[in-house]
């Protein structure tokens, strides 16, 4: 399985219908000592590109986006107690949500690892 | 700080640097009907004429009038350390005492006041105040629309008129709707409140004691509401919660109110504070300001503002409010108050006020043609329903030095004959044998 990211350092993973999300190593980096997630209510509905759920630091508040569309069907409620897990594994561990439903050919507007790491470069 | 005018020689001095030959021309572009003909003001008085002329105006006004009048605000004692340690200039002139290397004291008054409106309320968390009670109302509804993603809020119709009304205003435009549920008889109609709860509503907004006095158990609501993925909302009057329970023990999620009762005078309407406070799960969507404990590099205890990403500073037009600030001043009030009183004498107030309008409720009602509406129990505040139309009674006993209270005419129609009745700790038993008094004269003659 491999990961696409956004523009907004999302991340996601498919495996079959289910879509795992998470922000990328390098906003986990940027964002500093992660305080709060604010994680989606299970069942919420999104498309490519929406608010799905909210990242507090002790530097910013920040959204996070789907990167694609579908419904949330799980949260990672290790978060609510611990959510440095982000800082410490944010792209294993420290997922956010798994989102279904989503279709694959959104993942033709998100970038492959490679793609991100240069579009990282470019920042 | 001087109050000094600009002196002639100092007005000439302006003129000639920006080149204007008078006063008269410099205004000359504002057309002559838009500027003011005179000031209309009277000469200057000495410092013991202008208390005179005060205290003249005061008496004119009604401050000698003997209230009977309650419906939301309430004429209660208030201790004369109140006075004495809010005016302390440490607290009085600060302005936005947030900065924590500064203000130390402010901020460990506001942290003590969050715990004090957790304590009566019996909630886990409050913000450091909002601006009064009806405005808290609404913030709590905005809060159930954030937390639970739904749109719409029941309204029970015994919450005051004027605080439904501002929720009303709150929600409009926000594609939110307030819907409101018709009361029965004097108490909160708790069947057809649980069954208009319904998969659209964000909460159900109820108030203990109600508008017209009554006391309720919510905790049945408060269980149907979670049942559903609802909140209840329960705004409440802070002196009644030292005898009856409170917001927190009836399953509550959000407890609101004015906390004018404590420590605040009535003062022709403000300023007073509102009080918000939620369950810890629902700390990150309070509205305001909120102050933490922390330590300092040197591991001292000390406080600071907290959670601020809620606020608009960090999260702009996604903050969960527009609240940037709070009542410090009065909510500082209220906490010396409620410090003065402690617990056993916030229960003693309490006790004091219904067990005087217990006296009041049976000396009125023993009047010909006068009942109590209220088939709930009541705390120092009641409906009476009398012969005629109420405001009428009202307006005469004004002319005798008393205001018998709040004609419910004009909040709910059909109630022509209702007048609710407050009786608090201040209501001497004399005078409220005179208000039973003036009221048989009016009624009988």
């Amino acid at each position: 399985m491999a990961k696409f990211y956004t523009k907004e350092h999302e991340w996601v993973e498919m495996d079959g219908a289910q879509a795992t999300v998470g922000i990328s190593e390098h906003a986990a980096h940027e964002l500093g000592d992660i305080t709060y997630v604010e994680l989606p209510k299970i069942g919420k509905s999104v498309k490519q590109f929406d608010t799905l759920a909210g990242i507090e630091s002790v530097k910013a508040a920040s959204d996070i986006y789907a990167p694609v569309s579908g419904k949330v069907v799980q949260v990672n409620g290790k978060l609510e107690d611990t959510p440095e897990l982000v800082n410490e594994s944010a792209e294993g561990d420290g997922w956010i949500c798994k989102v279904e439903g989503g279709d694959a050919a959104e993942l033709g507007s998100l970038m492959d690892a490679a793609a991100y790491a240069q579009y990282l470069k470019g920042l | 700080m001087g109050y000094c005018p600009n002196t002639p020689e100092e007005i000439r001095e302006m003129l000639a640097v920006i080149g204007a030959g008078s006063v008269e021309e410099l205004f000359a572009p504002i057309p002559a009907e838009l500027r003011a003909k005179s000031f209309d003001l009277p000469p200057g008085m000495s410092e013991f004429e202008l208390m005179r002329h005060m205290k003249e105006k005061a008496a004119a006004c009604g401050a000698e009038i003997v209230p009977f009048i309650g419906a939301g605000i309430y004429d209660h004692v208030i201790p004369a350390a109140v006075d004495h340690l809010s005016s302390r200039a440490e607290f009085y002139t600060a302005y936005t005492p947030y900065q924590p290397e500064c203000s130390q004291g402010t901020l460990q008054a506001l942290y003590e006041y969050q715990t004090t409106i957790c304590r009566l309320t019996g909630m886990e968390a409050s913000n450091a105040s909002l601006y009064d009670g009806g405005t808290a109302v609404a913030e709590a509804a905005l809060m159930s629309l954030r937390i639970t993603e739904r749109n719409r809020v029941l309204l029970d119709a015994s919450v005051n008129p004027l605080h439904r009304e501002i929720v009303t205003g709150y929600l409009h435009g926000l594609s939110a709707e307030g819907v409101e549920v018709a009361q029965k008889g004097c108490g909160s109609d708790l069947e057809r409140l649980m069954a208009s709860i319904d998969e659209e509503t964000a909460a159900v907004v109820v108030q203990n004691p109600n508008f017209f006095g009554s006391v309720q158990d919510f905790s049945a609501l408060a269980a149907k509401a979670h049942e559903k993925g609802a909140l209840l909302i329960v705004s409440c009057y802070p002196v009644a919660l030292g005898l009856i329970a409170g917001p927190g023990e009836m399953g509550a999620d959000i407890a609101v109110g004015d906390g004018q009762s404590l420590g605040n005078p009535l003062s022709f309407g403000g300023p007073y504070f509102g009080f918000i406070a939620t369950r810890k799960r629902f700390i990150r969507n309070l509205p305001g300001r909120i102050v933490g404990e922390t330590v300092d590099n040197q591991g001292r205890r000390g406080y600071v503002l907290t959670l601020q990403a809620r606020e608009q500073h960090i999260k702009r037009h996604k903050a969960t409010s527009n609240i940037c600030s709070n009542q410090s001043l009065c909510a500082l009030r209220g906490l010396i108050f409620c410090a003065s009183l402690g617990r056993k004498g916030f229960e003693e107030l309490a006790l004091l006020n219904y067990d005087k309008a217990q006296y009041a409720k049976s000396a009125l009602s023993g009047i010909k043609g006068v009942t109590v509406l209220n088939a709930e129990a009541t705390f120092n505040e009641f409906t009476l329903s009398l012969p005629g139309e109420a405001a009428p009674v009202v307006e005469r006993l004004l002319a005798s030095g008393v205001a018998a209270g709040v004609p419910l005419a004009e909040y709910y129609p059909g109630m022509e004959k209702a007048l609710v009745v407050t009786v608090t700790e201040k209501r001497s038993k004399d005078e409220i044998d005179r208000l039973a008094a003036l009221l048989e004269e009016a009624l009988c003659s």
